[in-house]
């Protein structure tokens, strides 16, 4: 085979590689910086940082980055909407919603062991943004998250947000669970 | 309506997942007809797992197909490996069948997943979108709706376990079927370890669990239904060598330890808090206080959020409940079952 052949017979294996959506491999510095280039644009900070109040309006609190919802901040039940075209509420902190679905409180994203991510795999993580499951099989993550645009990101993309979220400071923040629409807890009785 | 509203919000929302997952080019695309699946050959052998899955009340009904002259090894006993060309079917039945789901292994050693949805006469059944159906009408089941599982949801259950195929496996095939577990049908009940081995169609298997029949070894004959139901309906997740093993808890049950299988279930969940937290409890089994376990506080929500299992059911099996519930009320208190 002359090097010609052998060079575009490359060359077609490595355009059919990233036709399919492959990456090159990255070093570990590399996927780092991917990944925190990656949380950082994709505004993951807006809900799961808890917002604070200053002067200038609010900013993300950074002493609890990607913390999620803290557990300190206890909601009252949601205020009830008039009828029209309003469909959501949120918390002073941006890291809780009220809608028709009940209330969704924004995940703890730190490798905290016991509240966070600390014990996740890479395949859990990706499993849960590509499924739109709490770990790729469990209860369905719920809006706000936008989960129908996220699912998009290629694997090369999900491992290297990953690899950012577990290099981060660990916080100890247990996230309430999710409440169900009022209606539902009516039925049930709770 | 506000479910209605719900499910419009999380329809928009979170949006239709599934994506067919053949990889292989030289894999032929999924038969548009049930019929074509190949359910109607010959060889195609009835079974019937001990510790069924609740599936809200359907009459279900299980077939598998091995292509001539393969096997199934079963060297290692809680994953057995099935050849290329292995299929299994389940018939799901309210009053008429609404629905078969099909595994098949194929060519290329992956395995894929889909249902059938029969037309109301009967005499066909078409195959089911890729995102799958979230209500049709279907008059004899509960609520007169059905629910199709997307391909996705297939995964999410199927390969949770080591190997994907959940209901025909040693533990479920054993000849000393439970009396007690709850929903046992007896249609291919004839399928079992000694047939199979008979049959030439399953190999390396243990000789031990052949003149010692796979059994869970519980303390009570009521624990060992109760810890059979949870694999039955919880282990294919719930398990330490799975994607959720990073939540520390097994409702497995493996024939080749089962007295360590049985310890690791009640290790990870006795006494054991939950991540879950609800205002009823907070322990996933407390012994003695079934309203304030978390297992059986879950397994008893249909509430999206909370329920267990997380999709594929929308009634609560009652009788499964009691028996889970008298279960942990019978439990001491200090682990030792």
């Amino acid at each position: 085979m002359s090097s010609l052949k052998m060079f575009l017979r490359i060359a077609l294996v490595v355009a059919a590689s990233f036709a399919r959506g492959a990456e090159p491999p990255a070093s570990a510095g590399e996927q780092l910086a991917r990944g925190t280039y990656l949380v950082t644009v994709a505004g993951c900070n807006d809900c799961h940082t808890p917002m604070k109040m200053t002067p200038e309006g609010p900013k993300p609190d950074m002493d609890r980055m990607l913390s999620g919802h803290p557990e300190t901040l206890v909601m009252t039940p949601a205020p009830t909407l008039p009828p029209g075209p309003w469909l959501m509420t949120a918390a002073v902190t941006n890291t809780a919603f009220a809608g028709p679905w009940g209330v969704s409180f924004t995940a703890n994203l730190t490798p905290d062991r016991e509240t966070g991510l600390g014990k996740w795999t890479v395949r859990n993580f990706s499993e849960t943004i590509r499924t739109g499951r709490h770990l790729g099989r469990g209860r369905e993550i719920l809006p706000p998250m936008p989960i129908p645009m996220y699912k998009n990101f290629t694997d090369a993309d999900l491992a290297a947000i990953f690899s950012y979220l577990q290099s981060i400071p660990a916080v100890k923040n247990r996230v309430p669970e999710p409440r169900p629409p009022v209606a539902a807890l009516a039925s049930a009785g709770s | 309506m506000l479910r209605t509203a719900r499910h419009w919000m999380l329809t928009a929302l979170v949006g239709a997942s599934a994506s067919v997952t053949v990889s292989a080019a030289d894999v032929p695309a999924l038969p548009q007809h049930l019929r074509d699946t190949g359910l109607y050959a010959e060889g195609v052998l009835a079974f019937s797992p001990q510790y069924p899955l609740w599936s809200d009340g359907a009459v279900k009904h299980r077939s598998i197909y091995l292509p001539p002259g393969t096997s199934i090894d079963a060297t290692q006993p809680d994953a057995w490996d099935f050849p290329r060309g292995t299929k299994l079917w389940k018939e799901f039945r309210h009053g008429r069948a609404l629905e078969t789901r099909f595994i098949e292994r194929t060519a290329n050693g992956e395995w894929r997943f889909a249902s059938y949805v029969w037309t109301a006469d009967g005499a066909d059944a078409v195959l089911a979108p890729a995102a799958g159906i979230r209500e049709m009408p279907a008059r004899e089941a509960p609520g007169e709706r059905y629910a199709i599982p997307a391909q996705d949801d297939c995964r999410a259950c199927h390969e949770g376990a080591p190997v994907p195929v959940l209901g025909f496996s040693a533990l479920q095939l054993s000849p000393d079927r439970d009396p007690l577990a709850p929903h046992a049908e007896s249609n291919g009940a004839e399928a079992n370890l000694r047939s199979l081995v008979d049959r030439g169609v399953l190999r390396n298997l243990s000789p031990k669990l052949l003149t010692s029949p796979p059994r869970i070894k519980a303390a009570t004959p009521e624990a060992r239904a109760a810890l059979g139901y949870l694999h039955g309906n919880c282990g294919h997740c719930h398990n330490d060598e799975g994607p959720l093993a990073v939540l520390d808890m097994t409702l497995a049950q493996r024939v080749g330890s089962p007295g360590a299988a049985t310890d690791a279930v009640l290790h990870s969940v006795v006494d054991v808090q939950s991540q879950f937290r609800s205002a009823r409890g907070q322990t996933r089994v407390a012994p003695g206080h079934p309203a304030s376990s978390v297992i059986a506080l879950r397994m008893r929500s249909r509430e999206p959020t909370q329920q267990m299992p997380p999709l594929g059911s929308t009634v609560v099996d009652t009788e499964a409940m009691a028996l889970i519930a008298r279960w942990i009320e019978s439990l001491p208190t200090n682990k030792s079952n």
